[in-house]
């Protein structure tokens, strides 16, 4: 089996967001793999270790990635690809990975449901589109029988089970996998295995951040005594006016 | 110019959510809105309320399940009958997996998540909720065509827009794959009150100690009409189903209120959390973290609190 994750490269879920002008703060930021992306490669390191075949991962990103896709390496992925580029936007990542994954015969395209940076979640959507293939996003199973991909996906108030034949692309979260962390023989590994870099197909980028904020605080919280639950009624009711 | 907002039902009825959608296409001021609409549903004249001069209604039992691509053929298909360049729809499970075949398929830029009706005085920016809540990005969308998917709750529902609807019979044109992916079996929680569409939310975590202490919290929802919620370890032990977990890995909630009893509020938790309009915590320990993103806070033993609470709201008559 030849599979493709994509894997973003995204602040820690516990870090305090700061902006300088439209951009990040990097400073003092800890980044990690994409936490959905996460599962999307640990059932993809379980797949091929059932099955056999080749796992690549793939990240469009600069230079300052490439501990994060090391790390992918270190889980199980053979080879990483990165696409040299600022990931400015969903379409422009979508773009760069469609143009690579065109012509190699990927039978999966696996990657997180969003990013939890950007939450856009369109990327899978999007490469499933501009390579013609079907998508199943969010999804929480996946087992292979011959050439039939059979997948739970999580819809309003319950599941659904799907299938389809391959190639296709999945957009995952959990319980798809648990986590994998990688021992120190796969970080040994990882140094040796292949990172080509390659450069962007386009610059198409058609949206643009020109501003960013934070939320309001909720101001401070009003205790209510928890023998007077009468009075929260009365507050819901009439200074929340949720009830 | 003219919007397209596709619209879904559940039960015959058009969903809040989608009503939602139409608010914000008619506040947009953007030219005609069109609806459409693939699931069964009646009274669609009266979408005109809401501000619809035409609903395209599809009836194919093929897209019973909605199956995603098939859904985004047919919106794209639609957008291009009613000669509509801004396709608007509320975030569901269908619409976060068609949005971006919409986009490729209609050389559309995609804004997901949006919070806020467009600023346009300087191009077409729009709000949306990044970092898990935790930040706004206002976003600026290149090019003529445009879809947008509407967070929930974003803005009030307007039924005073306008008058009745015309509703038309429409066949969409697909694609050669778009049913490619089969539905092979459905299943669907107990229960009337799904998660992701309660406006009242009563969630409860590993301080309830035990899935047999899970009446208490099933009869405060009852007495709310409000659905039930977890948070993740709850799930993870299996004390309740994934699909009640919210959080960042499960689902997001935005409801009205959101009611947490014994959950600390770690920032995975408060990422599904924090777009609720207020939220009561209760919990034993003071320190909890969850109090400084509370509006109300109780600190007491939820085995106490919680049936006084059920108590006083069969009192109030809620």
């Amino acid at each position: 089996m030849n599979i493709l994750v994509c894997i973003c490269h995204v602040p820690d879920t516990t870090t305090k967001i700061k902006f300088t002008g439209t951009e990040l703060d990097k400073n003092g930021v800890q980044f990690i793999i994409g936490p959905y992306d996460d599962y999307a490669l640990a059932r993809a390191v379980e797949l091929k270790d059932a099955s056999g075949g080749k796992l690549t991962v793939l990240n469009v990103g600069e230079a300052d990635t490439e501990p994060t896709i090391r790390k992918a390496l270190a889980i199980g992925a053979d080879d990483a690809v990165r696409i040299n580029a600022h990931p400015k936007d969903a379409y422009f990542v979508a773009e760069q990975i469609a143009a690579y994954a065109k012509d190699k015969n990927f039978d999966m395209i696996l990657m997180g449901r969003e990013a939890s940076d950007y939450n856009g979640g369109q990327v899978h959507g999007m490469v499933a589109e501009m390579l013609d293939m079907p998508c199943i996003v969010p999804c929480m199973t996946l087992e292979v029988e011959g050439n039939i991909a059979k997948m739970g996906r999580e819809i309003e108030g319950g599941k659904e089970y799907v299938e389809c034949e391959m190639p296709f692309v999945a957009g995952c979260q959990e319980p798809i996998a648990e986590w994998k962390i990688p021992n120190m023989r796969g970080i040994m590994m990882a140094r040796k295995k292949p990172l080509e870099v390659i450069e962007p197909t386009t610059e198409s980028a058609p949206t643009e951040i020109v501003n960013f904020e934070l939320p309001p605080s909720r101001g401070n919280v009003k205790m209510i005594d928890a023998d007077n639950m009468d009075e929260l009624v009365r507050l819901l009711k009439e200074e929340a006016k949720v009830l | 110019m003219s919007v397209l907002v596709y619209i879904e039902a559940d039960n015959n009825a058009v969903k809040k959510s989608s009503l939602e959608a139409l608010t914000y296409a008619a506040k947009m001021n953007a030219g005609d809105v069109t609806a459409l609409v693939t699931d069964k549903a009646e009274n669609l004249e009266e979408l005109g309320k809401y501000g619809v001069k035409t609903v395209l209604q599809v009836s194919d039992d093929k897209l019973s399940t909605r199956p995603v691509s098939a859904i985004a053929s047919a919106i794209a298909s639609a957008a291009s009958k009613a000669g509509a360049n801004v396709v608007v729809m509320s975030r569901s499970s269908t619409v976060d997996a068609a949005a971006p075949r919409v986009g490729v398929k209609m050389k559309a830029t995609v804004a997901s998540n949006v919070v806020a009706l467009p600023q346009t005085d300087n191009g077409f920016v729009v709000r949306r909720g990044v970092f898990t809540g935790k930040a706004f990005a206002d976003t600026k969308l290149e090019g003529e065509n445009k879809v947008l998917t509407i967070a929930k709750n974003a803005l009030a529902i307007d039924d005073s827009v306008g008058g009745s609807a015309t509703v038309e019979a429409f066949s969409p044109e697909y694609g050669a794959k778009d049913f490619a992916v089969k539905v092979t079996d459905v299943k669907k929680q107990e229960g009337d009150i799904l998660l992701p569409e309660a406006d009242l939310v009563v969630s409860a975590g590993r301080g309830l100690k035990g899935p047999e202490n899970w009446g208490m919290i099933e009869n405060l929802a009852n007495e709310l009409h409000a659905a039930t919620a977890c948070s993740k370890p709850v799930s993870d032990m299996d004390w309740r189903p994934h699909h009640e977990h919210v959080g960042q890995t499960g689902i997001k909630v935005a409801p009205s209120l959101y009611i947490a009893v014994g959950i600390s509020g770690a920032i995975q938790h408060l990422a599904g959390v924090n777009s609720s309009k207020t939220i009561v915590v209760i919990n034993k320990d003071s320190e909890a973290p969850f109090f400084k993103s509370a509006d109300y806070g109780v600190v007491g033993d939820a085995f106490d609190v919680v049936p006084k609470l059920t108590e006083a709201l069969k009192k109030a008559g809620i």
